[in-house]
Order: C-alpha cells, then sequence, then structure tokens
C-alpha cells in the first residue's frame, strides 16, 4: 500500500508537469490552430537558463526562476513572431513543418552552445522529503510540484473565463475575423497566448529538471511529445482537458512503470491514448467539431 | 515521333519521365564512381536513396493522395525491417539463392506492414486531420517499443520466443543456437545484399505502381476524398475502402524499403522513432504534397546533403533547420508567394516577347 | 461632410480584381444599402470598410480619420460595428459571453450593464437564452445575437451583411423591423443585402453594384420604381 501511494504521488506530480506543457501545446492549438512541436524544446531552453542562472551567474533560486520565466516567454514570443506568423493560412502540415524546423534549431543550438552530454541540475526545490510513516516517504519536488501545478491550474482558469483578455482569447480561437470586429488585437492576443504557454514552459522545465536532476539538448523532446499526447487525449484545444489528459498520463505511465514493466510504459501510454481516440474521436473532454455540409 | 509521344496520355508521359530520370541518375551515379570522380562515400549513399525515395513516395500517397498527416511510417519500415530480417535469417539455409531470399524477404515485411497499415487505418476511420496524425504518431512509437522487447532464438529444438524478458540460457542448446532478435540489441545477422541494380528495379517497379494506382479509378476516388469526403461519399465513393486502399499500399512499400534497409546495414529499433517519420515527411514536404517527383528530387538532395556535409557536423542540422523553416515561408507566405508569381509572370512574358523578337 | 466616404476604392485577391473604382459617402441618420447580385462584391467591399481587408488603392475616411491604414482592431473604437455576413456568432461561447466580447472596447462596467439591459429589452429572446451556447441558436437567434453584439460597442454606425440570408419569412421581416428601429434610436445604418425590395423599402439612399462597379445610385423610392431595377433586382 506504501509503495502504491508514493508510485501514485510521483505519478500526480509528473502529470502536473505533463498538465503545464500539455496547456501550452492546447492554448496554441486552439488559438493558432497549429501543432506547436517546438514547445517541447522551449521546455528544455528553460530548463538550462535557470541551470546557468544558478551555476554561472550565481543566482539565488528565485531570480534563477524568474530569468528562466522570462526567456522563456520573450522565445515564444519571437518564434511565433518570425516563424509562425508568416504562414497564417497556411496548410496545417507546411505550419507543423515549420515548427519541427524549430524544434530542430533549438535543440542543434543547444548542443553546439551546450555540449551533447547531461549536465547535473540541482533541485531548486528546498523542501525536504514528508516523511508519512516508516515506509512513505514523499520527496519535496513530489509536493512543489503537485502544489504549484493547481496553483497554476486554478489561476490560468480564472484568466481565461473572468477577465477581458481570456475572453478575448477564446473568441480569437474561435472566429479570428469576428474577433476583430469586436475590435481585439488579434497579432497581440496570440502573442500573450504563445507567451503565457512558454512562461507555464519554463516553469514545467525547472520542475522535471529537479524531480529528474538533469538536463541535455533532448530533455524537453520527450516530455513535449507525451504532453502533446496528453494533450490530445484530454481535448485539444481544451484548457481542462489538458489538465486531466496531464494527470492521467502521468499516473498511467508511473504506474505501468511500478507494475507492469518500465521499458513498456511509453508504449503502454501511447497505446491508451489510440483506444481513448478511437472510442471517443476529440479527447475526453474536446468539443465535437461539425464539419460544414 | 512528335505524333508518336502525343498520342500516349499525359499521366503515362509523366511515368516514363519520371523512370527515366530515375534510370538515368542511378546511371549517372554509378558512372561517376565506376570512374573515380564520386567517392566512396557516395557509392554507399546510393542503395539507401533507392529505399529512401520508396518511403518518400509511399508517405507522399498518404499525406499528399489521400490528404491524411501521417507521422509514424517509420513504424511500417520498423516492422517491415524485422519481418524481412527475421524471415532472412530463418530461411538462410533453405532458400539457396540469395536473390529469391532477398525478394521474399522484402515481400513478406511488406505484406506484415500493410496488414499493420490496414489494421491501423481500419480503427481510425472515424478520425481526422490532427487526431489522425496523432494515432500514428503513438503507433511509430509502440511499434519500436514492443519490437525493441522481443527476443528469438533458433536452435536444434527449434524457436524460442520471448517478449520483455531474456530467454532462459538453460533451456536452449548452445551448440546449435543461432540469435535472431536479442531485445533492445542491434540485428546483425541478416547477411546483407548490396546489389544497386537489384534496388534501382525495385524502385522502378515501385514508381510504376504508385503511378498507375493514382491514374486509376482508386486514384481518382482517392483524390476526391481528399479534396471533399462529403462530396465524395455523396457521389457514393466508399471512402472506407478507398482510405484501407491507400494505408495498406503505402505501408507495404514502407515495409518493404525497411526490408531493403535490414539487408544494407545493421538493425536497431530504436531508429525508427518519431524523428525518422518526421525526416520522411520533410522530404515528401519540401518535395512538394502530392507530387511524386517532386518526393523524388527532394529525397535524393536532402538525403545526400547532410551526408556529405559530414565535415561541417556542428552546423549542418542548424542550417538544415533554418533552410527548413525559410522555405516553408517562402513557399507558403501569401507576401513571398505574391512576390514570385509577379517574378515568374515577369520572366514569363519577358521570354515570350524575346521569342516574338527573334 | 458625409459620416462614412468611400473614394475610388479599388480591391483585389490576389490577380482578381473585385473592386473596380468604388465611391460612395454615408450621411449621419441614413439608412445606406448596396444592392447587387452574387459577386458584385458588396461583401468585399464591408470587409475593406472594416479593415478585415486592405485595399489596393482608394481612400475610405470615416469622420475625417483614414480608415484604410488603420489597424481593424481601432476601427471598432472609432464606433463603427460590422454584422458580418453569415452571422459568425462565438458557438462555443453563451450568448452572455457573446454581447460581452461585443462590448470589448469599452471599458465602463456600469454603462456595459446598461447597454446589455437595452439589448435585452429590444431582443427579449437573447435574454431567455442568456446561458445557452450561442452555436445552439436557430439562424434567427443568431442573426439577432450578431446584431445585438454589435450594438453592445454603442457604435455610430452599424454594417451590416446580408442580415436576412438563409433566414425564414417571418424572421426575415422581423430582422428588417430591428433594422428600422436601430435607425430609429439614432445610428447610422449601412445595408448590404440580396433582398433588394426589403432592403429599398427600408433604405434612405441605394446603390447598385454590379461586378465590382456602382452601376447606379439614387434615392430607395425612385430605384424601387426604376424600371432597370425592378427587372434586374426586384424581379417584376
Amino acid at each position: 500500500m506504501n509503495s502504491f501511494i508514493s508510485y501514485l504521488a510521483s505519478g500526480i506530480s509528473l502529470g502536473g508537469i505533463y498538465a503545464l506543457i500539455a496547456l501550452g501545446y492546447t492554448m496554441v492549438y486552439g488559438i493558432a490552430k497549429m501543432l506547436n512541436f517546438a514547445h517541447g524544446d522551449v521546455i528544455m531552453v528553460g530548463g538550462y537558463t535557470i541551470f546557468l542562472a544558478i551555476t554561472s551567474l550565481s543566482c539565488p533560486i528565485w531570480l534563477s526562476l524568474l530569468i528562466g520565466v522570462l526567456v522563456c516567454t520573450a522565445l515564444g514570443v519571437t518564434i511565433e513572431r518570425i516563424a509562425y506568423k508568416p504562414l497564417r493560412g497556411a496548410s496545417s502540415i507546411s505550419v507543423l513543418i515549420t515548427a519541427i524546423g524549430v524544434s530542430y534549431l533549438l535543440q542543434n543550438l543547444a548542443l553546439n552552445i551546450l555540449g551533447s552530454d547531461a549536465k547535473t541540475f540541482k533541485s531548486v526545490v528546498t523542501l525536504k522529503p514528508i516523511v508519512i510513516n516508516e515506509g512513505l516517504k514523499i520527496s519535496g519536488e513530489t509536493v512543489v510540484t503537485i502544489i504549484v501545478t493547481v496553483v497554476i491550474m486554478i489561476a490560468l482558469t480564472l484568466f481565461i473565463n473572468k477577465t477581458k483578455m481570456g475572453r478575448a482569447m477564446q473568441a480569437v480561437s474561435e472566429d479570428k475575423g469576428a474577433a476583430q470586429l469586436m475590435g481585439i488585437n488579434v497579432n497581440f492576443t496570440i502573442s500573450m497566448v504563445f507567451a503565457i504557454g512558454s512562461a507555464l514552459a519554463a516553469v514545467a522545465g525547472a520542475l522535471l529538471c529537479s524531480t529528474y536532476p538533469q538536463i541535455s539538448p533532448y530533455t524537453g523532446s520527450m516530455p513535449g511529445i507525451k504532453a502533446f499526447i496528453a494533450a490530445v487525449f484530454g481535448g485539444i484545444g481544451s484548457i481542462p482537458g489538458a489538465m486531466l489528459g496531464g494527470l492521467l498520463l502521468g499516473v498511467i505511465e508511473n504506474l505501468s512503470k511500478a507494475y507492469i514493466s518500465s521499458q513498456l510504459s511509453d508504449a503502454i501510454v501511447f497505446a491508451v491514448l489510440i483506444v481513448v481516440l478511437i472510442v471517443k474521436p476529440t479527447g475526453l473532454l474536446g468539443k465535437k467539431i461539425n464539419e460544414k455540409v | 515521333m512528335k505524333n508518336l509521344i502525343n498520342k500516349i496520355k499525359p499521366t503515362t508521359r509523366t511515368t516514363i519521365v519520371t523512370l527515366l530520370f530515375v534510370i538515368f541518375f542511378f546511371g549517372l551515379s554509378q558512372l561517376l564512381v565506376n570512374t573515380g570522380m564520386a567517392g566512396y562515400s557516395y557509392e554507399g549513399l546510393l542503395i539507401p536513396m533507392c529505399f529512401y525515395i520508396i518511403l518518400a513516395v509511399s508517405l507522399n500517397l498518404t499525406v499528399g493522395i489521400l490528404g491524411e498527416l501521417s507521422l509514424g511510417h517509420a513504424g511500417f519500415m520498423c516492422i517491415g525491417g524485422y519481418v524481412g530480417a527475421v524471415f532472412a535469417m530463418l530461411t538462410e539455409n533453405v532458400i539457396t539463392s540469395d536473390l529469391l531470399r532477398y525478394l521474399l524477404a522484402l515481400v513478406i515485411g511488406g505484406v506484415v506492414a500493410g496488414l499493420f497499415g490496414a489494421l491501423i487505418g481500419f480503427s481510425i476511420l472515424r478520425l481526422k486531420g490532427d487526431y489522425l496524425a496523432i494515432v500514428t504518431l503513438a503507433f511509430g512509437q509502440i511499434t519500436y517499443k514492443i519490437l525493441q522487447q522481443c527476443h528469438l532464438i533458433k536452435d536444434c529444438n527449434g524457436l524460442h520466443f520471448s517478449f520483455s524478458e531474456p530467454i532462459d540460457a538453460s533451456k536452449i542448446d548452445s551448440a546449435s543456437k543461432v540469435v535472431i532478435l536479442n531485445g533492445a540489441q542491434t540485428i546483425t545477422g541478416v547477411e546483407k545484399y548490396k546489389s544497386l541494380i537489384v534496388s534501382v528495379i525495385i524502385l522502378l517497379v515501385t514508381l510504376i505502381v504508385i503511378y498507375n494506382l493514382i491514374d486509376s479509378r482508386a486514384g481518382r476516388a482517392f483524390k476526391a476524398i481528399r479534396d471533399n469526403s462529403i462530396a465524395a461519399e455523396s457521389i457514393g465513393i466508399n471512402i472506407s475502402k478507398y482510405k484501407l486502399i491507400v494505408f495498406f499500399t503505402s505501408a507495404f512499400f514502407a515495409g518493404v524499403a525497411g526490408a531493403m534497409y535490414a539487408h544494407t546495414t545493421s538493425l536497431e529499433a530504436s531508429k525508427f522513432d518519431f524523428n525518422l517519420s518526421i525526416m520522411f515527411l520533410v522530404y515528401v514536404v519540401l518535395g512538394g504534397i502530392g507530387k511524386i517527383r517532386g518526393s523524388i528530387i527532394a529525397t535524393i538532395i536532402l538525403y545526400a546533403l547532410p551526408e556529405l556535409l559530414r565535415d561541417f557536423a556542428t552546423y549542418r542540422m542548424i542550417v538544415y533547420a533554418i533552410i527548413l523553416i525559410v522555405m516553408m515561408i517562402v513557399t507558403n507566405n501569401e507576401k513571398c508567394k505574391r512576390i514570385i508569381d509577379s517574378v515568374t509572370t515577369k520572366l514569363k512574358f519577358w521570354k515570350k516577347t524575346a521569342k516574338e523578337d527573334n | 461632410m458625409a459620416m462614412l466616404e468611400v473614394k475610388d476604392l479599388h480591391v483585389s485577391y490576389g490577380m482578381i480584381q473585385a473592386i473596380k473604382g468604388v465611391s460612395f459617402e454615408v450621411n449621419e441618420g441614413e439608412v445606406i444599402t448596396l444592392i447587387g447580385a452574387n459577386g458584385a462584391g458588396k461583401t468585399t467591399i464591408l470587409h475593406t470598410v472594416t479593415g478585415l481587408l486592405k485595399p489596393k488603392s482608394g481612400s475610405i475616411l470615416f469622420e475625417g480619420k483614414e480608415l484604410s491604414t488603420t489597424a481593424p482592431h481601432k476601427i471598432v473604437k472609432y464606433g463603427m460595428a460590422h454584422v458580418p455576413e453569415g452571422r459568425r456568432v462565438f458557438a462555443g461561447l453563451t450568448v452572455y459571453e457573446n454581447l460581452i466580447m461585443g462590448a470589448y472596447t469599452r471599458n465602463d462596467k456600469n454603462e456595459i450593464e446598461e447597454s446589455l439591459n437595452m439589448i435585452y429589452k429590444r431582443f427579449p429572446r437573447l435574454e431567455e437564452r442568456k446561458k445557452q451556447l450561442a452555436g445552439t441558436l436557430s439562424g434567427g437567434e443568431q442573426q439577432m445575437l450578431a446584431m445585438g453584439r454589435a450594438l453592445m460597442s454603442k457604435p455610430k454606425i452599424i454594417l451590416m451583411d446580408e442580415p436576412s440570408m438563409g433566414l425564414s419569412p417571418l424572421f426575415v421581416t422581423e430582422v428588417f423591423d430591428i433594422i428600422k428601429q436601430i435607425s430609429a434610436s439614432g445610428t447610422t445604418v449601412l445595408l448590404v443585402e440580396q433582398n433588394a425590395k426589403k432592403a429599398l423599402s427600408i433604405a434612405d439612399r441605394a446603390y447598385v453594384l454590379e461586378t465590382g462597379k456602382i452601376a447606379l445610385t439614387g434615392n430607395a423610392k425612385d430605384l424601387i420604381n426604376d424600371d432597370k431595377i425592378k427587372k434586374a433586382y426586384l424581379g417584376e
């Protein structure tokens, strides 16, 4: 029982990280109708920025985190402006290839500048492990990740539904032209979505690298794909869907790692996705898209 | 002569030109290698080029002709490679003709991959667009993860198979044992078969089959489904059937290419991941979606370039990424398109007036 | 000076020229209609006026301000609202949220609340369904929502694109009644319609558009009796 609870807790924490990344995917998909494959690499950039701020600049942790978030936000907005904005209205496959190009670019820049070897990442979490009973200890990283994820999710939900900017994002997601007729600055709104998504990626990067304490140019790529799967799992374009999808994915992955096979856990995660999509083609909480006849 | 050419159907003419181009290209390459004008490293690229072209062209069938994005093409290649390799190793002493064994391995690898293609196609008939793309991505990832877990050993008592766990050594007759699959480790036991002529012939056959499929009644149905599936259904096109045909054919040729790969170099499941699928997709997109000849040319250039630029290894991927982004923007951005259009019309006009002046 | 003055407007889609030198003006308080067949360029003109399309040349002056170089989202702030063709309500948002989106450029909460109540009074059906998703409304209700949403920005001029399209005859009459009311409450109206008869019956002046050019203009009352118009657009 103790081991189950501890696997579950770390599964939820991993799921929280996936959810934070998935939110970026899903918001961008909602508003720009594109699969932003470079999102995973933004996590990596965030991780490295924090790593370098701590080790090379010896900044305090809070400042390093802030720098990481700011760098990622700027990076996300820049990527959108330079690479994606010129392609608005182009076929989704060309935008996808562009995003893949951006992903390659970020990975290889990191590879050239920082080298291919994985570096040890000193956890940004200073909380001591929580001892519940003799056999059950939950790490500080797990606790902090869960708390941070919950707070961010609540804040984001409030932001989207209660603020003017959040409503503008919803309107632009639905119909760019009509949103413009309401006086919404569509370009600015899209930039804001990329900014928020990338800021969340930086937070996810910090948590991810703290939980699995190392960083390399490929750190973001697999969690990126999995978070993307999580976003689809929950119903891409849906914010609660991304949260649910991320959490479920993390739990399924961790439990299958513990009880079935650590090598097959990824395959199981992907298989669950396929089954869910076959049963419910738009994901768990996805809206049905009515096709015009 | 001109009359004769005009009598041939335009689509047949396209096919012939493409085939001639392929023959010419590989002939010229072989000539350059033989005369020593192209290096050894170039020679090594030619057979892989054949199967990468097959992969790109078969993917183009799904992406360009049927209009469905697939991100798991490497998965089918992986299946074909594994099946072909196992078949070749099991029959090494049964079928004595290398060529026959090779061809059978290709066909069997292709058929098994094709069946998986049809299976995937069948289970996701309801899905569209990005969702379908994600399922193919997931399929590709699952495939290599599962194949990585297979252990297969042949000894005098027969075959021993185990999933996930290594095979218990005490059950195996060590004197006669042949390790065929050993988990995540590389498969090295396939006797290599490297003949450029055979590879080029297989490539030509593939091209003929695919061109004929596109130009057939079924091919027109594929395009109708791509352009407007509801309209296609309303005129009585059985969408499910045609989608399955495409998924099977596309996966079949990917499987054939995988088996060719297995006979060229050692096989490692983890290479067939998402990034490889993306590489094929890049060939297709940069060659022009739906354009078979474009896929061929793009594959030749994009496959050869990074290999030939090994000296600049550190920067080549950065340059490659930037080229990718810039190419996409230049060919898809409205403003850029308009500029290109106006330049080409001006050029045409200029050419025309030049002709008239003469 | 006219409230909205369009001068020698040219618009093209790639190589195809859709609008070839159109000029017209709308004075404060008027109801002006642009009529014409399918493909004459009516929608293109409205889209260009509200900035969804950029003109190739020509000027669009609204109360003396040049719109053709203004970012589209700022145009709403100047006091111009556009009810687009096909209604284009935000299907995934509720009726209430749609209306609030209409007031995006306004900041005073109390005034917005006031406008909202006014809209509910004018369109009681919207109040009944305020919590419903806009996508679940009928075509006629969506048209009302689109008009209500446009009115939420408190426009000086409202541009309407084919408001009667695809509606049942009963709703068509209702929509035109509403346009009359909007005009009566002091908002200037620029109406694009294929239903020329109805449009001319409520308009002050009209412009007839043919393949990207103004073919005819005059008082609505005169045009409705014009033989050419009768033949070509009124089916008499």
